[in-house]
């Protein structure tokens, strides 16, 4: 019974005595910490200078009018109305989450069907043949894809060819040149290039899957579709996630591709934010307005990906 | 999951701090007063001197005529040495502010030159031009570079830049095609130049050929020419530049949009025009994949060395023929507000006007007229060639009084955010030719602050 007491009557202190116990290490931490710091010092301040502070001249510049040389009068949130009242200037917002479809969409859908058919034959040649030739499109500068696509679709490319090959001529077109099908065109050229990614991502995902799993399942009666939605693709929860936010960022923030492929045009059709900031702060000398739609850019790319990360990690 | 959140709170936190502190430091850029700086007054021609001297040049890549120039001028001035950087001409585009504030060069390629005299970043040469006796040359050729100190409307006031030659633009022709629809002269009205398209079209000849891709609608060369067509060139000069209350939506402009468009439904131009950039135009023309293509003289030496004899050129005719107005503009180059060696620059572009080699060098590898006064001696050109062509072209623009600047020229963005994006729907069907006029009219208005 005194044991008992003494048990209880200690337990505060024992909630009190942990701070304390803890504080001396921390005073031990505080030590080594500014050696730390010295050590991590030229990382910081290369992080802040590169950084930090363009960052946050952006969000300076955002509120002055200026033409990047003369004077700059304060104009407050005027730039960030103009963002979202301009329709030249939310039609690029538009436009980049049309673009998710082809950059995020068909990479992660089409990356998990081609990951788990190569999964399947994994030991053949065929899947070694078939991984580098998916990934190709990573090792290619995208400036170079660019110019390589923009001959495939071109009037008399090899896109056309083909269809005209097949018979069908009628649907024979400049591609990135019609008002109808040069952002649908852009998305196929990002998702040609985002697909190998994913793919190998995935692949790498999947050959952490414990093969239990799979034999459990077979033996329970699952057919190869039941096993890929059962097992495979809730266990690949987090590659996915990294998939979408990794694309995601890519569609809102796509610049070089639209920039060789179609500049924008034709009238606007492919026009993006990341293009938009360019025009705005270097031919229109609107340095406000671009800095204004590159801060909404980043938010906007923080609140699609955020949720992405917290619904992909909420289980681990 | 909370310490994470937490620290990303920090971040933010400082981040906005930070930004709040910037911000509150006051706004970007300069303040200061816009100059009223009339330009030295030299009271005698300006040289180069005795002693070794680097000026430094900014270029345009691509384009051999600068820098034919200066190696000539070095030859004769020994003492004097370049140190040239060239880009693209979007890049200098670009650029210009920032280089011409940073590190001005004594001589440099330029873009339009309005939102640049606004900053006070060049050089007035109304002292050069007055002892050089530039004011003597005839006005035309300068008007497009003069514009009053600190800003406002172009075509008149001090002088901000000078030209190496000046170029025209018009109809390029290929003549084995047009043997086949048997044109045998340049057309002299509208109606006759329609009738060609026609004729071109029925022999399955792509009538023109044009580009209208990217951020360059190259439809604009077509459309200002039938601008031309129907109207005077007077008030799209005063639009371009910036005269109060110019419009560029007027009735004869809007029969010469009406116009282009009906060359465009009639099925005139490349069905992929909309994905065709400049290089793309130039290499189906010397493959001889078009009859026609409005460009510039700046392509006359590289037609009579791949195709010669093989390509003429003409002056888009009016409704009703007689006098021809098209855009011819100088090739700008100006000298940087803090230069260091501004007076031998000034030196080196009086010289591009007026010494013999030199006006043959603008006309041979330029393809160009050479700027300077009307009674200079014109260098030899071999009869039968498109250079000869285009400078015959350019003395007629010179008796009629037809040179305009160019609509894309009006503002800094106005081709690339506008006229670009407009032609572009016109030419898909997404716009009508009142449409397109009402809407370059009202970006030129939100872009010049009306």
């Amino acid at each position: 019974m005194p044991e008992l007491v003494s048990e209880l009557t200690t337990v505060p202190d024992r909630a009190e005595a942990r701070p304390r116990a803890a504080k001396a290490p921390r005073r031990a931490r505080r030590r080594g910490g500014w050696v730390a710091w010295l050590f991590a010092a030229p990382a910081i301040a290369a992080y802040a200078l590169f950084v930090l502070v363009p960052m946050a001249r952006t969000v300076q510049y955002s509120f002055y009018e200026w033409d990047g040389i003369g004077a700059s009068p304060w104009v407050g949130l005027d730039n960030y109305v103009r963002v979202f009242t301009d329709p030249e200037l939310s039609g690029t917002i538009v436009n980049a989450f049309e673009l998710i479809v082809f950059f995020s969409g068909i990479p992660v859908l089409l990356g998990l069907a081609i990951a788990a058919t190569i999964r399947r034959i994994a030991t053949s040649r065929l899947a070694v043949v078939a991984r580098t030739v998916l990934f190709i499109p990573q090792v290619v500068p995208l400036v170079a894809a660019g110019i390589a696509w923009s001959w495939l679709l071109s009037s008399d490319g090899l896109v056309n060819q083909l269809l005209a090959a097949i018979g069908l001529d009628g649907v024979t077109r400049a591609w990135l040149g019609d008002f109808a099908t040069a952002l649908p065109a852009v998305g196929v050229i990002g998702a040609w290039v985002l697909l190998g990614l994913c793919t190998l991502l995935l692949l790498s995902g999947m050959s952490k899957i414990d093969p239990a799993l799979y034999e459990a399942a077979r033996l329970d009666g699952a057919g190869t579709l039941r096993e890929f939605f059962s097992i495979t693709v809730p266990s690949l929860r987090q590659e996915i996630g990294v998939c979408v936010t990794v694309t995601v960022i890519a569609a809102l923030a796509s610049f070089d591709i639209i920039y060789i492929a179609t500049q924008g045009g034709p009238g606007n059709t492919t026009m993006v934010p990341g293009l938009e900031i360019y025009y705005q702060a270097f031919v229109e000398r609107q340095v406000g307005v671009a800095s204004a739609l590159a801060v909404v850019l980043v938010l906007l790319v923080l609140a699609c990906v955020l949720p992405v990360q917290r619904l992909t990690r909420e289980e681990s | 999951m909370r310490r994470h959140s937490s620290h990303r709170g920090t971040v933010i936190g400082v981040i906005m701090l930070a930004a709040a502190l910037v911000a509150a430091c006051g706004g970007p850029g300069s303040d200061g007063p816009q100059s009223t700086d009339a330009g030295t007054a030299p009271t005698e021609k300006p040289t180069c001197g005795k002693d070794p001297v680097t000026l430094s040049g900014y270029f345009e890549t691509g384009f051999p005529t600068p820098k034919a120039l200066t190696d000539e001028f070095s030859k004769q001035f020994t003492n004097v040495k370049w140190d040239i950087r060239e880009d693209q001409f979007a890049v200098i585009t670009q650029n210009a502010p920032r280089v011409l504030a940073d590190d001005p060069p004594d001589l440099m390629r330029l873009p339009q030159v309005s939102e640049l005299v606004g900053d006070n970043l060049l050089k007035n040469l109304d002292g050069y031009a007055k002892v050089f006796g530039w004011d003597k040359w005839p006005a035309s050729q300068l008007e497009q570079l003069r514009m009053e100190p600190g800003g406002g409307a172009r075509g008149e006031g001090s002088l901000f830049a000078m030209g190496l030659n000046f170029s025209v633009t018009g109809v390029f022709y290929n003549k084995t095609l047009a043997e086949r629809i048997g044109m045998t002269a340049p057309p002299t009205t509208l109606a006759e130049f329609d009738d060609l398209l026609a004729k071109a079209k029925q022999a399955n000849i792509t009538p023109i050929v044009q580009f209208n891709g990217g951020a360059t609608g190259g439809f604009a060369f077509p459309l200002q020419n039938l601008m031309a067509a129907y109207g005077e060139p007077g008030p799209i000069n005063d639009w371009i530049f910036q005269k109060p209350d110019a419009t560029i939506d007027t009735a004869a402009n809007k029969k010469a949009a009406g116009h282009l468009e009906d060359w465009i439904k009639a099925g005139y131009f490349d069905r992929d025009a909309n994905a065709m950039d400049y290089a793309k135009m130039m290499s189906k023309f010397l493959a001889g994949d078009g009859l026609f293509m409005f460009n510039g003289d700046w392509e006359s030496g590289n037609l009579d060395k791949q195709l010669a004899g093989e390509v003429g050129f003409f002056p888009l005719p009016t409704e009703k023929g007689g006098k021809v107005a098209t855009m011819s503009a100088p090739l700008t180059f100006g000298i940087a507000a803090n230069a260091e060696h501004a007076d031998c620059a000034a030196f080196f572009l009086d010289w591009v006007a007026t010494n013999a080699d030199a006006r043959e060098i603008a006309v041979e590898v330029g393809g160009s007229h050479p700027m300077g006064p009307a009674d200079a001696p014109m260098p030899a050109v071999a009869k039968g060639t498109v250079t000869a062509e285009t400078l015959d072209v350019g003395a007629r623009l010179a008796e009629d009084n037809g040179a305009m600047d160019f609509i894309a020229n009006a503002t800094g963005s106005i081709y690339a955010k506008s006229w670009t994006p407009q032609l572009q729907k016109l030419f898909a069907g997404e716009q009508t030719p009142d449409g397109l006029l009402e809407a370059v009219q009202s970006d030129y208005e939100s872009q010049v602050g009306r």
